[in-house]
């Protein structure tokens, strides 16, 4: 039995101790960055847990793999052909125009877009944490993941790394409240912040003027600012402009076009020059919207 | 605080770390109940010279890292809560399982108040009600809980 002698300190100087500590680690964590790099060695220690709690998923998808019928097989193949048909006949177009456009490029001495060098990663868990909208993929720093990589899925923007791990990393998505991101509209070139509201499917652009010629619709692509996202990627798609004049700015809400929620595959983009940027020097820091 | 751990104990607290973050289709995973801190109640008012403040910090670190949010918030909510409890278990463990479970909601709540209102000085984000689901789910949660962890902790005499 225990004893009142063996208990060591007291229960209210122990929650005084854990609180003091608490908020330390917050305050070091969030305004020193403290942890920056001894984040990946967390993250890799913690890891087994997280493919334990992916098993069941992953069971579920292999159990309902090997039970897909030959049918569905068929038709899925049959589909997929004639979707690699399309690419190609669009590919084809695509080629010519990417040489024409690099001589026309040539001829106004502009420099030329490098190809990106793509991996292609497999979501591992999404966040449960209502706070913040995170995933975290199945390629770390082995596999050349370093911070603020962008994101991709097959029809946009996804987000950027926020964490790298030794196999894993951790993924902030454009529309989590602390992320903003740098586009510009493809219909007429003109540049806003998207910052993320917290919800999965709006974004928010933030101090649009009355003035500004923006309409529901409108293309929102990466305009290649703040040299984190590449340029030209889509982004999100306006889907709301209200221009109320007793406000300072008009409101301005467009979706994001990656499905956001139904995330499987996702591509990391990686310049394809040697000069990659080494994942234990910090880098530019992940962009925090400015609020005033 | 280190010399009276259990692998029993130990091994509850790793199962409710995974399924905290196990993934879920997004329309359950609201009503997600909150294991650990279930976890860590049942132990802090059964065992409570074994499975207190400290434990509930460490824990609460394994959630930040797991989580991915700043190093300690989980930390300071589940200290808070588990310290109430820890605090009270003389009389927490009088109630009927029913009162207990209303206990855990108020408990509940006050983690998810807490971790709000940390990560809203952070993050400035905005409150919505959705966030207290797992109030209502752990308190349906925490009778069988609380049968299934006394079994193992009877069969297995730990104290």
């Amino acid at each position: 039995m225990d004893t009142i002698f063996s208990r060591g300190p007291s229960l209210n100087l122990r929650l005084t101790m854990a609180l003091a500590m608490s908020v330390i680690l917050i305050f070091a964590d969030h305004k020193l960055d403290a942890f920056q790099s001894s984040r990946v060695y967390m993250n890799s220690l913690m890891s087994p847990l997280q493919y334990l709690a992916n098993l069941p998923s992953l069971m579920l998808n292999a159990s309902a793999q090997r039970l897909t019928s030959h049918e569905d097989l068929v038709a899925e193949n049959r589909r997929l052909t004639n979707q690699v048909l399309l690419m190609r006949e669009r590919l084809q177009r695509f080629e010519l125009l990417q040489s024409e456009n690099v001589t026309l490029r040539k001829l106004l001495d502009a420099p030329v877009n490098t190809a990106m060098k793509k991996t292609v990663a497999e979501l591992m868990a999404v966040d449960n944490n209502p706070f913040s909208q995170q995933i975290v993929i199945n390629k770390g720093a082995i596999d050349g993941v370093y911070l603020s990589q962008t994101v991709l899925d097959e029809r946009g923007i996804v987000g950027q790394v926020m964490e790298v791990g030794t196999t894993n990393s951790r993924v902030v998505l454009i529309t989590d409240v602390t992320h903003a991101i740098p586009v510009r509209s493809a219909r007429n070139d003109i540049r806003f912040i998207a910052s993320g509201t917290g919800s999965l499917d709006e974004l928010l652009l933030e101090h649009v003027p009355h003035s500004v010629d923006v309409e529901v619709g409108d293309m929102l692509v990466s305009s290649g600012l703040g040299d984190i996202f590449p340029e030209g990627y889509p982004v999100a798609q306006v889907t709301q402009v209200v221009r109320d004049e007793s406000r300072p700015f008009a409101s301005v809400t467009a979706t994001p076009l990656a499905k956001l929620d139904r995330l499987k595959y996702l591509l990391l983009l990686s310049p394809s020059s040697p000069q990659t940027l080494p994942s234990s020097e910090p880098v530019l820091p992940p962009q925090e919207p400015q609020r005033d | 605080m280190i010399k009276t751990r259990h692998p029993v104990i130990a091994a509850t607290i790793i199962i409710a770390l995974v399924l905290q973050i196990m993934p879920l289709p997004i329309q359950i995973d609201t009503y997600r109940p909150d294991w650990v801190l279930i976890v860590l109640s049942y132990w802090s008012m059964a065992l409570p010279h074994r499975v207190n403040v400290g434990v509930a910090f460490v824990t609460g670190i394994a959630m930040d890292i797991l989580l991915g949010t700043a190093l300690g918030i989980h930390c300071f909510a589940l200290s808070v809560s588990v310290y109430t409890l820890a605090a009270n278990y003389q009389r927490l463990r009088n109630y009927s399982v029913w009162q207990q479970a209303i206990i855990i909601g108020l408990i509940s709540a006050l983690y998810h108040a807490v971790l709000f209102w940390l990560q809203h000085l952070l993050t400035g984000i905005p409150f919505q009600l959705s966030y207290l689901w797992p109030v209502a789910s752990s308190m349906v949660l925490w009778p069988w809980i609380f049968w299934l962890l006394r079994k193992a902790r009877r069969q297995l005499n730990i104290s």
